[in-house]
């Protein structure tokens, strides 16, 4: 093993007592782009919480950018978590501030808030369409302004890896293009992207904007798919 | 933590402030807490002084003080009272010596037997004031030559009831700086039960904070910030209005004894300012404590 930004390697996961993922091997390589799918309950979830520490394998282990994962302290966890962006299904945002505060919130808990960020939270949401939304309350957001504000929030610390759930779980077909393409141009950029999505058709149409690696969770364990998609 | 780390986490950032969502109980809690706790504070401070002031005065007042009583029947009193005062001239360590008069020694009868007391009536020992000089006097040896000169004379150096009083006064200034810890930790205990409150209450958004990349430091930081400013307000208030309670208690006075010297004197008025300081380093600590812990069981 080696060169991956994220390896989980031989990696098991136990949960309420019964085995959710086993002896599972995974490399993302820097600038790679992948579709992770599956059926609900499967383990997608699971898995992209277990590539940004939000959970520990029960076996084998988890390297990030070089480190194992289970070595490293809350601080050391929390420097980890700025080198990965995660689009949570649920956005996962602080309903009391607004949008351009909740986007930002990445630069202030890293200290950067100070530095120009007027001019590139105006920029970042003009990209993913949010422009004129800066002062509406998260709750104010339709589903997907949404997911585009919580990807506006992954990325805003420029992340070597972008790792979504479900992010268009929520949307019409339109808006998950439109959400596909932006994740398309984040990989252009250079940014390793793994995608968690149950929406064959979503992985079909990305087929003819980038070269993607498609993986299967069934039965606790990754297989590589793609002929049949 | 350094004097660095200190500052970080109590410099105001509005942005930073804002995660944590203003509203709740616990902000309440915490201010009047810290409002009555302050208030309280006051007056044990102010007790604890008074008494502080009692004790040295009672001890200073007392301590050059000797009397000294003639027992003995009408027909020989005036001798002995001669013989004695001739005594204590010639004893050193003493500065003066007074027989008190028949109207000083009714007045010290009167609040027990009226003023219209007549001192024919009674069998009144005389009493000699004894005021010591430098150095002091040496009542044993003192007690041993009026034995022997003075039968009737018994020397009271009021260590018997000096002590007592000086030791009452002394315990209450304790009682009152215990009062103070024990206001402090009772502060300390509150604001960290409303700390524990709020950072459970705010659970999901530690945990968003915590997926964007928020170190501890960061999210203990605001709601540090948050206990400290608002138990420092409230503290701010309760010494005002313990301050004013004090000032509106009476002036010391004979009359009034112990009672009405119970407030502040000279530079003691400054010493209340220091209550919401203290306060708001109670609530650093109390919300900092409670926060790293929190945080580790939240991980």
């Amino acid at each position: 093993m080696g060169t991956g930004v994220i390896e989980l390697e031989s990696i098991s996961y136990n949960y309420g007592g019964g085995e959710l993922l086993s002896d599972v091997s995974l490399r993302l390589q820097p600038g790679s782009f992948h579709f992770l799918t599956g059926p609900s309950g499967a383990g997608k979830t699971t898995l992209l919480k277990l590539c940004y520490g939000a959970l520990l394998p029960t076996a084998g282990r988890l390297m990030a950018f070089g480190e194992d994962i289970a070595r490293l302290d809350r601080d050391q966890m929390a420097l980890l978590r700025r080198r990965i962006g995660v689009v949570h299904q649920d956005c996962r945002f602080l309903d009391h501030m607004t949008l351009a505060e909740n986007v930002a919130l990445p630069l202030m808990v890293s200290g950067r808030a100070e530095t120009g960020v007027q001019e590139n939270l105006t920029e970042l949401l003009g990209w993913v369409g949010l422009g004129s939304r800066l002062d509406s309350l998260p709750p104010e957001l339709s589903g997907g302004e949404r997911q585009r504000a919580a990807l506006a929030r992954a990325v805003i610390l420029s992340p070597d890896v972008v790792l979504a759930d479900e992010p268009t779980g929520n949307v019409d077909w339109e808006m998950s293009q439109r959400l596909l393409h932006l994740l398309v141009e984040l990989n252009r950029m250079g940014k390793t992207v793994l995608i968690a999505t149950h929406d064959l058709s979503l992985i079909r149409a990305a087929k003819s904007q980038v070269q993607a690696r498609v993986l299967r969770i069934s039965q606790r364990r990754i297989q590589l798919a793609g002929a049949d998609l | 933590m350094s004097k660095g780390d200190i500052r970080n986490l109590l410099r105001r950032d509005q942005r930073a402030d804002r995660v944590v969502p203003p509203t709740g109980f616990t902000a309440q809690l915490t201010l009047f807490v810290s409002g009555a706790m302050a208030f309280l504070a006051v007056f044990a401070l102010a007790l604890s002084l008074a008494s502080g002031r009692l004790a040295d005065r009672w001890a200073s007042e007392l301590a050059g003080a000797v009397t000294l009583r003639i027992n003995a029947p009408l027909d020989q009193r005036a001798a002995q009272v001669e013989a004695a005062l001739t005594v204590l001239q010639q004893t050193p360590g003493v500065a003066s010596a007074r027989a008190l008069t028949d109207e000083e020694q009714a007045a010290l009868l009167s609040p027990w037997f009226g003023s219209d007391l007549s001192l024919d009536t009674l069998p009144i020992p005389q009493l000699i004031e004894i005021i010591e000089g430098e150095p002091g006097l040496d009542a044993a040896g003192l007690r041993l030559r009026l034995g022997a000169e003075v039968p009737g004379a018994v020397l009271d150096d009021h260590t018997r009831w000096r002590e007592p009083l000086v030791d009452a006064a002394t315990s209450l200034r304790r009682l009152g700086l215990i009062s103070i810890l024990l206001i402090g930790g009772a502060t300390a205990a509150m604001i960290t039960l409303a700390a524990n409150a709020s950072l459970a209450a705010n659970a999901q958004i530690i945990e968003v904070l915590r997926l964007v990349g928020a170190r501890d430091r960061f999210i203990a930081g605001a709601f540090v910030r948050r206990f400290t400013y608002r138990a420092l307000f409230g503290a701010a208030i309760g010494t005002l209005m313990g301050m004013s309670g004090v000032l509106l208690l009476p002036e010391a006075s004979d009359a009034g004894g112990f009672l009405t010297g119970l407030g502040f004197q000279g530079v003691g008025w400054v010493l209340p300012v220091l209550i919401p300081v203290l306060g708001a380093v109670v609530a650093f600590l109390a919300t900092w404590f409670a926060a790293r812990r929190k945080l580790k069981e939240l991980s």
